[in-house]
């Protein structure tokens, strides 16, 4: 299997805080791979730096055999589409959904948009009924769903998630998730995907990267972490802290 | 249980709206005593509703009604609003989600306690600035004297929520109402944040209503639990009984997490009945 990201000592500085630390992380393609950490502990950095977000300080990233440099060219940004954490706050309150779909097709000028709008919609089981509402008449699971057919409308190879599920409902967090994982393994895409939330990347991913105050604390698989074959004493206490409120 | 600290029958709570009345909390009812109860439902439930009906905090232009609202005896729904802010704060008391929003900015936390001391109690400064501390103590915040003189932006969430529980103990109320007090903190923070609480209200033999939409957490940490569906009780049901629960809802909302160590593909996903909401 190729390698669908790379990254290799990315230190990432705004003023003189170092967000990130030297972080190295690769991620398979085809594969989900989680970020956990407490907030702060530079995971979201870590997404937003590979989408040109925040500025790398030094180390490289490489996507899809290719490295990035200071600015990414528009194919990078078809091919990498990101799902961001409030869906309150990352759709556009005056706009349509059409207009909101269109947005993404007028930037890489893709003519077939009346389809691929349908398309979208369709596969994340809001159908056509929605295309003129706004984002206002929705519920938030309604507009995850809405960010997730926009990212999905350019039929991109990656996917980055941040917390796409912490502004949810528990049995609205369940349907986004069955939806994110149904057109992954439909799309055959690359998932990496930030939470707070242990069971959450358990349940999402095959790998996972531990995080902490910008650094990389250790890497596991989701069945060793099931099996709490887990070696530093931070992910013990994630662990733990998981398994919810325990009187002593 | 004890003797009944809180009794709510037939609570309902009304917004009117442009395109006519909202039911937000539609009959509930229920009774506290000295002891720990979870309110539990989704957004929307009127779970924070009932809470802040309670408290008295209701918007002014919706409209709150009971058949019986009562805190130890006293009719909530008659006494004067001034009769109302002397409870408030001072007998019954709430922590609110978020301390980012819920603190004064402008104003240190030493400050935010004692102003809350002094508007229920009349202690001098000294004695008051002596009880802040004290509280901020017992709240296991390491370093009292330092906190106090910060300004809400400067401390973290978890010390964040602390200080406000501080606030709310300092007056020694006797019912506690935490409307979500740790979604908006770490996992790791969380615990500690809990953990205090109880042993607090442990203490002083508080009743506490816990509203939370994580089922899971509140069936960990309360006697009883109080479970909502659009403004309704759909199940009143003991923490240790959970498993039983008999409401699909209930039941839905314990299964729909992802658990470690629980395999499930896809989630269960819950189906929503509209006669739930009858």
């Amino acid at each position: 299997m190729t390698a669908s990201i790379t990254v290799e000592g990315l230190e990432v500085v705004f003023d003189r805080f170092r967000a990130l630390k030297g972080v190295s992380l690769d991620v398979r393609e085809g594969e989900s791979y989680g970020l956990v950490g407490e907030s702060g502990s530079g995971k979201s950095t870590l997404l937003r730096t590979i989408t040109g977000l925040a500025p790398v300080a030094s180390g490289t990233i490489t996507v899809n055999g290719k490295t990035l440099g200071k600015t990414r060219d528009k194919a990078f940004y078809r091919d990498v589409q990101m799902v961001f954490q409030d869906p309150y706050g990352s759709l556009h309150p005056r706009q349509t959904l059409d207009r909101l779909l269109q947005e993404p097709l007028a930037i890489h000028g893709i003519a077939d948009g009346e389809k691929r709008i349908e398309r979208a919609l369709d596969e994340v089981g809001l159908g056509k009924g929605f295309r003129f509402r706004y984002a206002h008449q929705l519920s938030g699971g309604q507009r995850q769903r809405v960010a997730i057919a926009r990212a999905l409308i350019l039929e991109p190879s990656v996917l980055l998630l941040d917390e796409p599920t912490s502004a949810l409902d528990a049995s609205v967090q369940a349907e986004v998730l069955n939806l994110l994982e149904e057109v992954r393994r439909r799309r055959k895409l690359t998932f990496l995907m930030v939470s707070h939330d242990l069971a959450i990347i358990t349940h999402m991913c095959e790998r996972l990267m531990v995080m902490q105050n910008g650094e990389a604390v250790e890497t596991l698989t989701a069945s060793q972490l099931i099996g709490h074959r887990v070696s530093e004493d931070y992910t013990r206490n994630l662990l733990r802290a998981s398994e919810g409120f325990v009187r002593v | 249980m004890s003797d009944t600290l809180l009794d709510v029958d037939d609570l309902r709570v009304t917004f009117p709206t442009r395109t006519g009345l909202v039911h937000a909390v539609r009959g509930v009812s229920f009774s506290l005593g000295r002891e720990r109860l979870g309110i539990v439902g989704e957004s929307g439930s009127g779970k924070s509703q009932t809470g802040r009906a309670i408290m008295g905090l209701t918007p002014p232009q919706a409209e709150v009604s009971a058949r019986k609202l009562a805190f130890d005896g006293i009719d909530l729904l008659s006494i004067s609003p001034r009769q109302r802010r002397a409870l408030r704060g001072n007998r019954i008391a709430m922590i609110l989600q978020d301390p980012k929003y819920s603190l004064d900015p402008v104003m240190t936390i030493g400050r935010q306690i004692v102003e809350t001391l002094r508007t229920h109690e009349k202690v001098s400064k000294a004695e008051a600035r002596k009880r802040a501390l004290a509280m901020l103590q017992a709240v296991q915040i390491r370093d009292p004297a330092r906190v106090f003189d910060l300004y809400p932006h400067e401390v973290s969430g978890g010390m964040g929520q602390r200080a406000m529980i501080a606030m709310m103990l300092v007056t020694g109320p006797e019912l506690m109402i935490a409307d979500e007090p740790t979604s908006a903190l770490d996992v790791t923070v969380q615990l500690d944040v809990l953990k205090i609480l109880d042993k607090l209200v442990a203490e002083r033999g508080m009743g506490l209503i816990f509203i939370s939409h994580d089922l899971r957490l509140v069936s960990s940490f309360c006697d009883r639990v109080v479970v909502m569906y659009a403004g309704k009780v759909v199940e009143q049901i003991k923490a240790s009984e959970l498993r039983d629960a008999q409401h699909p809802y209930t039941r839905g909302l314990l299964n729909c997490m992802p658990r470690i160590g629980f395999e499930r593909h896809p989630l269960p996903v819950l189906d929503r009945k509209p006669e739930w909401a009858e």
